[in-house]
């Protein structure tokens, strides 16, 4: 047991991997000699050597197409994107390229790949370094979609997300990359596929991704503190494949559900998984089905107005208790 | 520009490097091999061709016909274990790594026994088994994914070699930019070559491009060596392909070669190419690479009844294929939803 960071985390989740299996490599701008400019690949360059972990020219297209190119003929790249809205960038080669080309040639080709990049707000970047575009990967068939929320998940999801034959992308939040909580020694392995409950309640379930995922408990948290009502947390942590069997679970059991997503509002995760809920549930709901996401528009540099956007604990206290008040 | 390239010197026009599963200098087998594959690729293309505008072709086609002197000598020179990357014009360049004619007839035409399950159609041809890693229909894209190839050939220490064909259009894209440095950078192993049929689509290339040479001209810009081939001499271009092969094989990293050829068709589907004046039109017909390299292999002494003979046998295989294509049933529906993920299948929820 060792307390890690979660950028830590990243590292030690791609060197797990690179050490058990010579056909992982990393690529990226500034990820070699420079560690990464969020410092989450510090280490490898020394450990794994130069043909192993290359630092890239600022090319999007080349880095993400090389590592198709890679993947496509025996190697299993992980690439960085500094910042996932550098995904606009880079987007013919994930979403034309990448996501498609397995089901185009039938099977023919496979597609081994990590695209890791550091995504979401908080750090009053501005509306070009802020963004989550989990949704983005979410809306393409043939593109699996991980966004860990705590350091252990991180080890063990990037350890999967890389074993994994499909192409997936890792979802670092940048807001997280400073905590630190102890993580096991040795391997760890964390299934694609699987939300955990992170807190169990009775009176509602919140399911939350990454950085959402801490408030939604500090807010279940504060509820329970002042005789509220209780909440029952579910991180998601995985988008595809998306684990449906332990939401509907609990829904089942709460009769309400809250999304709390990053994500301007339109078409967001939560929509998909209300949507399912909404099909699959309907009739053991005592609720609305509520979604509290950031208003659809970009995110703002000032720290008061990206505040005021992103679902903060306080806005999810609010909106849960109007809502169960007017609904109790 | 070599026109009649006296095949002595296209041999030793290679760097001194040894490759010896490759012929050094094509022998009579070896160019009557170049003609079959031009062949093979001209009458399955005019038969696609005739076959789209009966309507059993659906979709679109991108025609190489006139630019088979490319695929042909390249392939020639390639190593089975080598990687061909193409465009969704690439039709010729699956033929030419020995992909058979009938399950790409049957991916053209959407039946079973398709290529792929008739799920890529005549844009995205591929066969991993022919070492054809796919035609790229965003013009582009493919560049970059060579050069990965290559990077994964050159850590692997397997001496693959990736082969990127692309046309004048794309030298004008980021990704063709992008790919040149990083492979030269990575002294990546991989060859790319720019099919120069002089029009962007329905466009001049020369009237949207800042040089004259839309290839060559920008491969100083890489610290590259400014390659042109007649691309209309199949042996030309095998004596290209073998001297950049080799120095890729070596570990001296990329090229860019520009072959000069023509499109004698339009763009695409039905698209007669009316655009282009008929004088520039006649003057490339009159230098088809088939009936050049069909001249010169009786010149070089090949008796009129073997070329009959291989003539004979490329019309057979085609009219096979349009047999099987004419025959096939219409795709299980149900394989629309198979190969998303490894696992053959597309659950999206676990």
């Amino acid at each position: 047991m060792a307390e890690l960071t979660y950028r830590q985390a990243v590292a030690r989740g791609i060197a797990q991997e690179m050490e058990r299996d010579p056909s992982v490599v990393a690529l990226g701008e500034d990820i070699a000699a420079a560690g990464g400019v969020f410092k989450t690949t510090e280490g490898l360059l020394a450990k794994f050597g130069p043909e192993r972990v290359r630092d890239t020219p600022i090319s999007e297209q080349a880095i993400i197409g090389a590592a198709m190119g890679a993947a496509m003929t025996g190697l299993r790249p992980v690439a960085e994107l500094m910042f996932s809205d550098f995904f606009g960038v880079a987007w013919d080669m994930v979403a034309n390229q990448i996501a498609k080309t397995r089901y185009m040639t039938d099977g023919q080709v496979s597609l081994p790949l990590v695209i890791r990049t550091a995504n979401g707000g908080g750090l009053r970047f501005g509306a070009q370094h802020s963004q989550s575009i989990e949704n983005w990967a979410m809306a393409i068939p043939g593109l699996k979609v991980v966004a860990p929320s705590t350091p252990h998940d991180m080890v063990g999801l990037m350890a999967s997300a890389i074993r994994d034959p499909d192409p997936v992308i890792v979802c670092e939040h940048k807001s997280l990359f400073a905590d630190k909580a102890d993580v096991d020694d040795g391997e760890i392995v964390v299934p694609l596929g699987q939300a955990r409950v992170v807190r169990e309640g009775t009176d509602a379930t919140v399911v939350a991704l990454a950085a959402m995922v801490p408030r939604a408990l500090a807010a279940a948290e504060r509820l329970a503190e002042n005789g509220g009502p209780s909440l029952e947390v579910i991180d998601l942590r995985t988008l595809v494949p998306l684990d449906m069997t332990t939401v509907l679970e609990s829904v089942r059991k709460t009769s309400r559900l809250f999304t709390v997503e990053e994500n301007p509002r339109l078409c967001g995760w939560g929509a998909e998984v209300v949507s399912i809920v909404a099909e699959e549930a309907i009739y053991s709901l005592d609720g609305p089905l509520v979604r509290i996401t950031t208003p659809h528009v970009p995110l703002a540099a000032n720290p008061v107005l990206e505040d005021a956007q992103m679902p903060s604990a306080d806005r999810i206290v609010d909106v849960v208790t109007t809502t169960m008040e007017a609904t109790g | 520009m070599p026109t009649e390239q006296p095949l002595t010197d296209a041999g030793a026009a290679a760097p001194d490097v040894p490759a010896p599963e490759v012929q050094a200098a094509p022998d009579t087998e070896l160019r009557l091999r170049m003609y079959r594959t031009m062949l093979e690729c001209r009458l399955f293309e005019q038969r696609t061709h005739e076959l789209f505008l009966a309507g059993l072709v659906r979709g679109t086609t991108h025609l190489g016909i006139g630019q088979e002197a490319v695929a042909a000598g390249f392939a020639a020179a390639m190593r089975p274990d080598d990687w061909t990357f193409c465009t969704y014009r690439g039709h010729n360049h699956t033929l030419a790594r020995g992909t058979p004619m009938t399950p790409v007839l049957l991916e053209l035409v959407g039946k079973q026994g398709a290529l792929m399950g008739t799920k890529g159609g005549s844009m995205h041809l591929t066969s991993v088994e022919h070492g054809v890693m796919g035609s790229y229909a965003i013009v582009g894209a493919h560049l970059p994914i060579a050069v990965g190839a290559a990077w994964s050939a050159q850590y692997r220490k397997t001496d693959q070699v990736a082969v990127c064909f692309f046309g004048d259009g794309t030298t004008n894209i980021g990704s063709f930019h992008e790919a040149l440095n990083m492979a030269v950078v990575w002294k990546a192993p991989v060859v790319f070559v720019c099919e120069n049929n002089q029009y962007m689509e329905y466009t001049p290339i020369r009237s949207v491009t800042a040089v004259d040479r839309p290839a060559a001209d920008r491969a100083s810009a890489y610290g590259l060596e400014d390659l042109v081939v007649d691309g209309n001499d199949v042996e030309a271009v095998y004596a290209m392909a073998r001297r950049t092969i080799a120095r890729a094989r070596a570990g001296e990293g990329p090229s860019l070669v520009e072959a000069v050829t023509y499109r004698h068709g339009g763009h695409s589907r039905a698209d007669p190419g009316t655009y282009r004046p008929e004088e520039e039109v006649k003057a490339w017909l009159s230098r088809d690479p088939i009936p050049a390299q069909r001249a010169r292999l009786l010149k070089a002494g090949v008796a009129e009844e073997d070329l009959a003979r291989v003539e004979a046998e490329v019309k057979a295989a085609v009219a096979d294929a349009e047999k099987a294509a004419r025959e096939a049933p219409d795709p299980d529906p149900a394989v629309a939803t198979t190969h998303l993920w490894a696992d053959g299948g597309a659950e999206w929820r676990s």
